[in-house]
């Protein structure tokens, strides 16, 4: 496991690095001089020139990349154009604001869909099994902005059940200290903001755990339905054990091995969906970081913000591979 | 091929089916299109997609107004026997600019995979022929392509190339390259093992004529199933690129614009958010069942 684990780390780095390159060219391959567009037609001649001295623009690439890769290594994300402020320093309560909403997504996702890929297996060809099977598949192909456009529309609109947007009421905003929200209501003991952040959370957690969910449905279903026909569950059956027993005891231990691999995969494509959940919820997560960078040419921040959301993703995986070749001892020998 | 898939003849068969054999054996291909017809979920899917295309090609005959006719005195106008599914904040049909969105969608769809195909392609029969370092250069490079969210390598792409729905395609087919590209190279390595392939190489057959006669063949079955399922999320893909302003632009009425567009009259309209977003879903939907049936038919051994 642990020769594994190495030869796993290895390859992360040549991927990390040929991350970090694309990015950093793609930002430079944008035409136009970004100070010029950065500052507008009206800009004097001097202070593009500043501008462009200080994001170290007037330098040949490869020195700029070089310099972006040492302040990696320090920590040094460079500094956001529009704020002024070290990305560093102030991109943590965006991540905590989408791990937060990744979190709960993958919950709903997990809960709901492994017990309704296990009953649907129990009573395989049942109405429930076609009912949640149809339901699965509409919700593969659902785009998840639209889903997010109709929760409103019913949730918060018709019946007034939900909020719509934000993190918290902002009425009564919370004091944030781990930026965990839920977490941070809880050290404070205000348990009428943890409602409330609980009430945020639903909608956009839903629509963004909808797919995992409808994934992790049919895979738990059809893993089920090849562990349920072997022998020793036959066994159990034989000697009186109860049905639900069987299914939640001896079935599910082995079923949930490439379910747990389904999981990992789909924890990581959740950034990307959280992007689009973000903007339509006006949840303050990386996505939304981004996509205002993108319209005001931040190009520290896009540049950065896209490296650290690609980096989690690579490192999800990395967990993934490394937890599968854990249960799965046959992986390692690949 | 759309009108072939119209008519509902099989849509797994290629233009260039390896030469049937003079006996009485069926051929794969006939064999796949019998075990598809055999799989309902799957015949839903091929009438869905088959729906879609019928009118994304007569999309000016169907349309009862025309996409982009502005009428502010009919703006919000609630679905009704005029309008079928209502009218959008600048009074235009909604019905009309949906039927019109197909052809965008499918459009967006075909040809940003046709393209990953292509590319993915070479790149990946390069690298599994040739092996050594063109492997490992290309491999690594498709490692990174797949190291990012699909959706924000999209999205930054886009940021380069500046919002278009040409750009967008652009941008989903370059994220789907790795895909095709990591499926061809598996594919090589082990056709590339086998014994008619040495067999080829022993009488004198050139490399081109090898890919050509026996590799690419070899491979055209996983290539459709991989590619129809690609095509759904190239059409999602499109619309969240429209949905977010870096796709198509005004007044096109493709189906992720146009919900961005009336989102914020979901109050006073919702059927304006309605029907785009069940327009895509739809698609989607389609060519997702019909994927899982080509898999089923195609190749057993990819079931999972």
């Amino acid at each position: 496991m642990f020769a594994y684990t190495i030869r796993r780390l290895a390859t992360l780095v040549p991927v990390l690095l040929g991350m970090t390159f694309i990015v950093f060219m793609m930002i430079r391959a944008i035409p136009g001089n970004p100070a010029q567009l950065i500052l507008g037609q009206q800009a004097t001649q001097e202070a593009i020139e500043g501008l462009t001295r200080r994001l170290g623009l007037d330098q040949p690439w490869y020195t700029q990349f070089f310099a972006y890769i040492k302040g990696l290594f320090a920590g040094d994300l460079g500094v956001s154009l529009k704020t002024n402020v070290p990305i560093s320093e102030e991109i943590w309560p965006y991540l905590a604001a989408t791990m937060e909403l990744a979190l709960v997504a993958m919950i709903i996702a997990i809960v709901v869909g492994v017990n309704a890929g296990i009953v649907s297996a129990w009573f395989q060809n049942s109405w429930f099994d076609y009912t949640a099977m149809v339901l699965a598949l509409i919700g593969v192909s659902m785009p998840i902005f639209w889903l997010g456009l109709m929760e409103q529309y019913i949730f918060s609109i018709q019946l007034d059940l939900l909020p719509t947007t934000g993190r918290d009421n902002i009425r009564v905003p919370v004091d944030p200290i781990t930026h965990l929200y839920l977490i941070d209501t809880l050290i404070q003991g205000r348990f009428d903001q943890f409602t409330e952040v609980i009430r945020h959370l639903i909608l956009p957690g839903i629509a963004l755990g909808t797919i995992p969910m409808a994934i992790i449905a049919r895979m738990t279903r059809s893993s089920m339905l090849e562990v349920m026909r072997s022998d020793y569950i036959r066994t159990a059956r034989a000697k009186g054990m109860k049905m639900f027993w069987v299914v939640y005891k001896h079935s599910l231990k082995n079923a949930m091995i490439p379910v747990v691999t389904v999981i990992g995969l789909q924890t990581g494509l959740l950034l990307g969906g959280a992007i689009l959940t973000e903007t339509i919820f006006g949840w303050p997560g990386i996505g939304t970081y981004i996509y205002d960078a993108i319209s005001f040419r931040d190009y520290p921040v896009i540049q950065s913000g896209i490296l650290v959301v690609a980096t989690i993703f690579v490192l999800i995986n990395l967990l993934v591979d490394l937890l599968y070749a854990a249960i799965d001892p046959r992986i390692k020998f690949k | 091929m759309s009108e072939q898939l119209a008519k509902s003849t099989p849509p797994v068969v290629p233009q260039h089916v390896p030469a049937p054999v003079e006996d009485k054996a069926i051929s794969p291909w006939k064999e796949a299109w019998r075990s598809f017809k055999k799989n309902k979920i799957a015949l839903v899917g091929l009438s869905i997609v088959s729906f879609f295309i019928l009118i994304a090609i007569f999309a000016d005959l169907l349309a009862p107004y025309h996409y982009k006719d502005v009428n502010l005195s009919d703006k919000h106008i609630a679905p009704s026997a005029e309008h079928w599914f209502g009218t959008d904040e600048f009074g235009r049909d909604i019905l009309s600019r949906v039927i019109h969105g197909a052809r965008i969608s499918l459009w967006v769809g075909f040809f940003s995979v046709a393209g990953s195909v292509i590319v993915g392609s070479v790149l990946g029969i390069v690298a599994g022929y040739y092996g050594k370092w063109v492997d490992g250069i290309i491999s690594r490079i498709f490692d990174i392509l797949l190291a990012f969210p699909s959706i924000l390598l999209a999205i930054a792409v886009v940021s380069v190339l500046g919002p278009s729905l040409k750009n967008a395609l652009i941008a989903i087919a370059i994220i789907n390259v790795p895909t095709f590209g990591r499926l061809l190279r598996s594919r090589v390595l082990s056709v590339k093992e086998e014994e008619y392939i040495t067999a080829a190489r022993a009488v004198g057959m050139s490399d081109t004529r090898i890919l050509i006669h026996h590799i690419l063949p070899n491979s055209l079955a996983p290539i459709i199933v991989q590619g129809t399922l690609a095509i759904a999320t190239a059409i999602i893909e499109a619309a969240a690129l429209g949905f977010l302003g870096m796709g198509a632009q005004p007044p096109t009425p493709e189906w992720g614009k146009m919900l961005a567009d009336s989102k914020d009259f979901i109050i006073q309209a919702p059927w304006t958010v309605l029907f785009p977003g069940l327009a895509i879903m739809l698609t989607v939907l389609g060519f997702n069942l019909m994927g899982d049936g080509l898999r089923d038919a195609l190749d057993p051994r990819m079931k999972s």
